[in-house]
């Protein structure tokens, strides 16, 4: 479970186990992401969301290690206060970490709001969202803070867009940071 | 002498063509495929539509019907219409897609869709109000593949454009001692159109080389995709890389300033086909 502020989001990792025969890859994993709304049924946003996420996990998990299993992500959405998809996104890579998947690369979520007199906000609130011109997230991976997902809510000029990279790949050192802290509290208890 | 067979090894069999800087049909790799537009009831055949157009990408075909229907605004912003985009993708137009609900793919080019019309406003919500609080123009946008050859999202968005283009919305009065409203067919008025969003979707071939426009063959074996919507100003209004192959900053750059320049082409050619079709 990862809370950036009051956002909140908990995610379950079920894999790699055996998968259906209709939805089982012969040379990889299958990945499925569940993204389930704090309120009602999840609908057309909620699917466009799971696709970004399921590409961006499919990108990092080495499948090819684990043929014809499938892989499940459940995603709970528990409190919304902004910046819900980047709180995804943590939560989607320290489950992936916790469960001991193989990876290529870790990946953390960044979002940043573009306020109207140009000023980049990080981890804006649901309020600061609002408020802002445009608000683009990113999914930057720890090998070379390469970029794995971009989406963008708003329009903005392409000067912008890249300061706003270059202030999330800044950014993802703090979040990786957190990660390296967290695993390690973990497994120095037991 | 090795036999490289596009079935048993497609991916081998692209990775030649790709060595020499081109692909299978014959295009360069920054090459988009013959891009046709019919607009209108003449020509795109939809009579019932208020507005469509037909889009053809080489071989992906989407037709996009726009009916404008009447309805109260809602509460919270009674000075505002709807815009309600749907793509749909039935089972005709690739053997991958069955019948039945709308799968991952239709609604996530819905709300992509959606997101476009939002984040570009290429249509003001406000221009679409009637009567404050009473009564506002709903805009249903139906956008359905009848041939799916690849590189949705851009044909999808060019036909949502040309269609919008072509809608004309009777004059609505709204009678002041019954409180009816009073539709006039005989006086129409074109919609308002702020933007042009255009989008160029590219695919990543192993994690370094970036394809224009992919086909569906081309989609199967790419390592990931990235659309980007450019509008006139040469603004983003949407960088769209739902995962796949890690990029640079610098990749996404070049695949921004080849998305401008692809919107003036296209921007070209919709003026084009909407002047042909202006009566005189």
């Amino acid at each position: 479970s990862v809370s950036p502020g009051d956002t909140s989001v908990l995610a379950g990792l079920y894999g790699p186990a055996e998968a259906k025969v209709s939805k089982e890859l012969p040379d990889r994993a299958a990945l499925e992401v569940l993204l389930r709304p704090k309120v009602g049924l999840p609908g057309v946003l909620e699917r466009s969301r799971e696709q970004l996420l399921r590409q961006t996990c499919e990108a990092v998990v080495l499948g090819v290690l684990h043929p014809r299993t499938a892989i499940s992500l459940v995603l709970q959405v528990l409190s919304d206060a902004g910046s819900l998809l980047s709180c995804c996104l943590n939560a989607a890579c320290m489950a992936l970490l916790d469960a001991g998947l193989p990876l290529a690369t870790l990946f953390c979520g960044v979002t940043c709001a573009l306020q109207p007199d140009g000023t980049i906000l990080l981890d804006p609130t649901a309020r600061q969202e609002q408020e802002a011109r445009a608000i683009l997230t990113f999914a930057i991976a720890s090998s070379e803070r390469k970029v794995l997902m971009a989406t963008t809510k708003g329009s903005c000029s392409v000067e912008e867009m890249q300061q706003c990279l270059a202030t999330a790949q800044r950014a993802a050192n703090t979040v990786f940071q957190f990660y390296r802290d967290s695993v390690h509290r973990r497994y120095s208890k037991s | 002498l090795s036999i490289c067979s596009r079935t048993v090894e497609p991916l081998e069999y692209y990775r030649r063509f790709l060595k020499e800087n081109c692909r299978p049909d014959g295009r360069e790799l920054g090459e988009f495929r013959t891009t046709t537009v019919n607009i209108g009831k003449c020509l795109c055949s939809i009579t019932t539509a208020d507005g469509s157009a037909l889009v053809k990408l080489g071989n992906t075909t989407v037709i996009c019907g726009v009916k404008a229907e009447l309805a109260a605004p809602a509460v919270d912003s009674a000075n505002k219409g709807y815009i309600v985009p749907n793509v749909e993708l039935p089972s005709l137009c690739a053997e991958r897609f069955r019948s039945g609900p709308p799968g991952e793919e239709a609604q996530a080019a819905s709300q992509f869709i959606a997101d476009v019309i939002e984040n570009s406003q290429m249509i003001v919500k406000e221009d679409l109000c009637i009567a404050n609080g009473k009564l506002a123009w709903v805009l249903y946008c139906d956008i359905i593949c009848l041939d799916y050859d690849g590189n949705l999202l851009d044909a999808s968005v060019f036909a949502l454009l040309a269609a919008l283009k072509n809608v004309q919305l009777p004059l609505v009065a709204i009678n002041e001692e019954t409180g009816l409203s009073e539709v006039n067919l005989k006086q129409k008025n074109p919609l308002i159109i702020r933007k042009h969003p255009v989008a160029t979707s590219f695919a990543i071939f192993d994690d370094t080389l970036l394809i224009v426009d992919p086909t569906a063959e081309e989609e199967d074996l790419a390592t990931g995709t990235v659309t980007i919507v450019t509008d006139e100003e040469g603004r983003l209004c949407s960088v769209h890389k739902p995962g796949g192959s890690p990029l640079t900053g610098a990749k996404l750059q070049d695949c921004i300033t080849r998305a401008i320049t692809r919107h003036k082409e296209v921007k070209k050619l919709i003026d084009k086909v909407i002047k042909s079709i202006t009566p005189k």
